[in-house]
């Protein structure tokens, strides 16, 4: 078991699976095909990223560094928590970028999203967790890893 | 009621607590919220008010952005000073579709275009046509000036506007684009900053031959990603003028960065204006150093890779202009065809070939010799953003070229160099 603390973005409590990127996610690949196919799960669809590829991400613990790629990023996030097939938590281990920021707020905003936003969890944070590891997140941003 | 961590004005305040209606309120708890993630200090004036956006389809999965687009209308709020678009997804007569890919397009992927439309009429679109991703072009008439704070999002334009015009725009998302516009205020952090202008990485050019932008963008993207990069010694092949040719070449060369990393600036030893104002003063202290040689841009153009399901199979359909070219490289290119042809004793291209461009630069050169000439061709000249066109499940039935390195990471296009990709649409030469 191991304890990280972030800062909190939207806060929220969280006890479950994780799923780990260690290259940052490109939100538009991952998200759109399942968006298209208005799923209620998303299965990852980009190809670029292994770590994460074909797999299930809803209502999971998304361990990620930061979301790279198009600027309708934020967009595609809120959309996805408009289906609520959203990731339950997003867990950045660096400063979130400004691309997922506009997502977390423009679904916290505009979709009264319970999605979870923690960032700055540190490097150690992510070469510690393991996709299939048990993460429980609480409201002041400790996240630990059992 | 949320609480700001920034300073905001007595206005701001009041806007934020709904004196001016609950639908502006939620637009500046927006942009504040955001703000507040990215720890900015105030908010600060849009001082060119034309806004920019990059959501320009109606995808019907966009259902919230609709909603929020209404709602928006619904309040009375609107861009004052008017925006333009990205570019419109599909051109059914400049751009081959085959009959299901004309329902698929029509019926389940951009089925909301029309209303999507006129929801942006009434929010504040410029013109009928203003769709295109190069809105900084003149003929596009959305050109910031030095120093001007923008809310945009597309990332090309972004990344020309903060590097070759010198006006200060974050990296943002769609819808934060409009809201800034609306509100009239973004929040100032990031490039909007004298010391998040400053680069990080001291790019050194030392290649023996002109670099092409869209390899040495791509280079620089992948290895800065976000930072700033300074750029030296590229004026030694360009020139120290920005005229229109630089421009061009730095236009493709910052999409590239943008795509292939995530660069919203760059700085140009003696040809961007900062640069050319503040020189190396621009760089932090003890920068990281990327060399960049003839064999490190091989290195980077051999790791592309090819997706296409059969890679041995010659390509079907080549797309030139992302971002859409200007008035003299689609001259350039309508020339470069027709000659290759005659060359080659050829009339048509082997390939269908399309090129992309900003509708009012279309309307000037359809008005030309030239145009008809290439026209016979078989080669058209479209309006569309050919990664919208591209960026959907039908794309793997097409093998698609390309010399656009941001068209290359975005979808299943391969990537050629201008001459390759030139030699392969006008084909092979007649018997």
């Amino acid at each position: 078991m191991k304890e990280f603390k972030g800062r909190v973005l939207a806060a929220g409590t969280y006890k479950g699976p994780a799923v780990v990127s260690h290259q940052g996610v490109n939100t538009l690949a991952t998200f759109q095909k399942s968006a298209l196919g208005k799923k209620k799960e998303v299965i990852v669809a980009d190809q670029n990223n292994p770590d994460i590829y074909q797999k299930n991400i809803t209502g999971i613990a998304l361990c990620l560094p930061q979301t790279i790629g198009s600027t309708t990023g934020g967009m595609v996030l809120e959309v996805i928590c408009s289906m609520k097939s959203n990731p339950a938590c997003l867990l950045f281990s660096e400063h979130i970028d400004s691309l997922a920021g506009a997502g977390v707020v423009l679904s916290t905003v505009w979709e009264n999203s319970k999605m979870i936003a923690i960032d700055q969890l540190g490097k150690e944070f992510l070469e510690t967790v393991k996709t299939g590891d048990t993460v429980e997140v609480k409201e002041d941003g400790t996240v630990i890893v059992y | 009621m949320y609480q700001p961590k920034m300073k905001l004005t007595e206005e701001q305040l009041a806007i934020l607590n709904g004196k001016e209606g609950e639908t502006k309120a939620k637009v500046m708890e927006t942009i504040v919220r955001y703000g507040d993630m990215f720890e900015a200090t105030e908010l600060v004036k849009v001082t060119h008010g034309q806004g920019h956006l990059v959501t320009s389809f109606g995808l019907q999965l966009l259902t919230p952005v609709y909603r929020i687009m209404d709602e928006l209308i619904n309040a009375g709020l609107k861009v004052e000073d008017g925006f333009t678009m990205d570019p419109r997804p599909v051109d059914f007569e400049n751009v081959k579709c085959d009959l299901l890919e004309k329902l698929i397009f029509k019926k389940i992927l951009y089925g909301t275009q029309g209303r999507y439309e006129e929801q942006l009429k009434k929010l504040g679109l410029k013109e009928k046509d203003a769709f295109s991703c190069a809105c900084y072009f003149n003929e596009m008439g959305n050109v910031p000036k030095k120093g001007d704070v923008l809310s945009w999002a597309e990332s090309s334009a972004v990344n020309y506007a903060n590097s070759v015009l010198g006006a200060r725009c974050n990296r943002n998302s769609g819808i934060i684009d409009i809201f800034g516009s609306i509100i009239g205020y973004v929040p100032k952090f990031g490039l909007l900053t004298d010391e998040g202008r400053k680069a990080t990485w001291k790019v050194v050019v030392k290649t023996t031959k002109k670099p092409i932008p869209q390899i040495l963008g791509s280079a620089i993207g992948m290895k800065v990603m976000e930072d700033v990069p300074y750029v030296i010694g590229l004026d030694k092949w360009i020139g120290e003028e920005l005229n229109d040719d630089v421009k061009d070449y730095l236009k493709d060369f910052g999409a590239a960065t943008a795509s292939n990393g995530a660069v919203g600036l760059y700085h140009i030893d003696k040809i961007t204006p900062e640069a050319k104002e503040l020189g190396e003063k621009l760089l932090v202290d003890n920068p990281k150093e990327y060399i960049i040689d003839d064999e490190e841009l091989e290195r980077v153009y051999k790791s592309y890779p090819v997706m296409w399901k059969d890679k041995n199979k010659e390509g079907n359909k080549a797309f030139i202009g992302c971002p859409h070219l200007s008035l003299s490289q689609l001259n350039a290119w309508a020339d470069k065809i027709i000659n290759a042809l005659k060359e080659k004793g050829r009339k048509k291209v082997a390939i269908e070939t399309v090129l992309c461009t900003a509708p009012q630069v279309r309307a000037k050169f359809i008005e030309t010799e030239k145009y008809k000439q290439l026209y016979a061709t078989g080669a058209r000249v479209t309006c569309i953003c050919p990664l919208m066109y591209t960026s959907n499940p039908l794309t793997k039935r097409h093998r698609l070229m390309t010399c656009s390195n941001k068209l290359r990471t975005y979808t299943l296009a391969r990537y050629y160099k201008d001459d390759e990709l030139l030699d392969l649409i006008t084909g092979k030469k007649a018997k």
